[in-house]
């Protein structure tokens, strides 16, 4: 009896991260792109509409790997050398998001703008 | 030169204060040396695989591979923090008495030894493959070569190492009954810390959409991302600015490990009497 309903938990713990996993946003509009180049953003500045979230495509053409990282937007992660990643941000407030290159972090400074 | 090695040294700090307190609570077990070895060598090795295939896990699940496979790593950790707690509760009373009587093995303590090695290694494939991204790539451009990347690396290294010895070589100056009772509230709150890093990972890769407000920012006072800020990130899961899912994902974890080693020290393991019998 234990065993069988300890099995149906596992069981329900399973389908719920699958349901999780099926739930996770596969749509591709509101992408916007941020370009490394030279260890800097390109634009600096990406304005995105507020309260909503919007995914931003960040495309490292640099040979060196960097870290994606703001506390603001409480994102952080790693995007290889000429590789890009897609990071989701926000729903955010109207207001300004610094973001920064963890590797990089004297040069590698910009913001999104929340409107 | 300089910012690759304060970069090395920052990551190899947040995995060597997890190793110092693991040795500090692992003070006298035997065999304990062969397990945290392997964890660190495991980590090491997982942190070059996860390096090579960082790409691939991050195209996985909608582009989301990078944010889950950081949140599954830590909720591992987590558990194994929690199992290992909930040992050393049933145990604890046997390992004081052992470690009177030097050299006197702890049966069994294998298994607690081996969670805390997952943990190590866990730790060291995290912030290790961040190190060897950072490196090759440095390689791979024009702007520092071989010198730059030996500087950073063994420089970091060894700078990382140092703090975690110091950090160990502090905590076992506390008094032996104390000990205990420190690293396992030590090893609670870097459970709590991780889950609610974990959490964050969640909500970043979309799979957690409930509890993101920002409950506070103290920032102003403690940046998490300043050299003191990132120490208490590891030791006791400091975050400037941590949302409710955070919040209530770090309570949890604090509230459940307590209870659940309450429940364990309730329930004695049954084989007590092999375990304490003396040697001599
Ligand atoms: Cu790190």
């Amino acid at each position: 009896m234990r065993r069988v309903s300890l099995l149906s938990a596992a069981c329900a713990i399973a389908l719920s991260g699958a349901a999780f996993l099926q739930a996770a946003p596969v749509r591709a509009d509101d992408v916007i792109t941020i370009v490394i180049k030279d260890h800097k953003f390109e634009p600096a500045e990406v304005k995105v509409p507020a309260n909503k979230r919007v995914t931003l495509l960040v495309d490292n053409q640099d040979a060196t790997s960097e870290e994606f990282e703001s506390g603001e937007m409480k994102v952080e992660k790693i995007v290889g050398g000429r590789k890009q990643i897609k990071v989701m941000v926000g729903p955010l407030k109207p207001g300004r998001y610094p973001f920064f290159g963890e590797f990089h972090e004297a040069t590698a400074q910009g913001a999104v703008i929340a409107e | 030169m300089l910012a690759s090695l304060i970069i090395v040294f920052r990551e190899v700090l947040e995995a060597g204060l997890i190793v110092g307190i693991v040795l500090a609570a692992t003070q006298g077990v035997v065999g304990r040396g062969r397990w945290i070895a392997f964890g660190i060598i495991g980590g090491i090795i997982g942190s070059c695989v996860v390096a090579a295939f960082a790409d691939g896990i991050s195209s996985l699940f909608a582009d989301t591979g990078q944010e889950l496979f950081n949140a599954t790593v830590l909720l591992i950790a987590v558990a194994m923090l929690a199992w290992h707690n909930a040992w050393m509760a049933q145990h604890g009373r046997e390992l004081a008495r052992d470690m009177k009587a030097v050299g006197h093995a702890v049966q069994s303590g294998e298994k607690s030894l081996a969670a805390l090695a997952v943990v190590i290694g866990v730790a060291v494939l995290r912030e290790g493959s961040e190190v060897v991204l950072f490196l090759t790539g440095i390689l791979a451009s024009e702007e520092g070569g071989i010198a730059t990347v030996a500087a950073g690396g063994l420089g970091g290294m060894a700078l990382g190492a140092l703090v975690s010895v110091l950090l160990y070589v502090g905590l076992v100056q506390i008094p032996t009954r104390h000990l205990f009772a420190t690293t396992t509230w030590l090893l609670t709150l870097l459970a709590a810390g991780m889950a609610a890093t974990a959490v964050n990972f969640l909500a970043q890769g979309g799979v957690l959409n409930v509890g993101g407000a920002v409950l506070w920012d103290s920032s102003g006072l403690l940046r998490d991302n300043s050299l003191i800020g990132q120490a208490l990130h590891v030791l006791v899961g400091y975050t400037d600015r941590p949302t409710e899912a955070q919040l209530i994902a770090y309570v949890g974890v604090v509230v459940g490990i307590l209870l659940l080693t309450r429940w364990a020290a309730g329930n004695p393991p049954s084989n007590r009497s092999r375990v304490a019998s003396p040697a001599e």
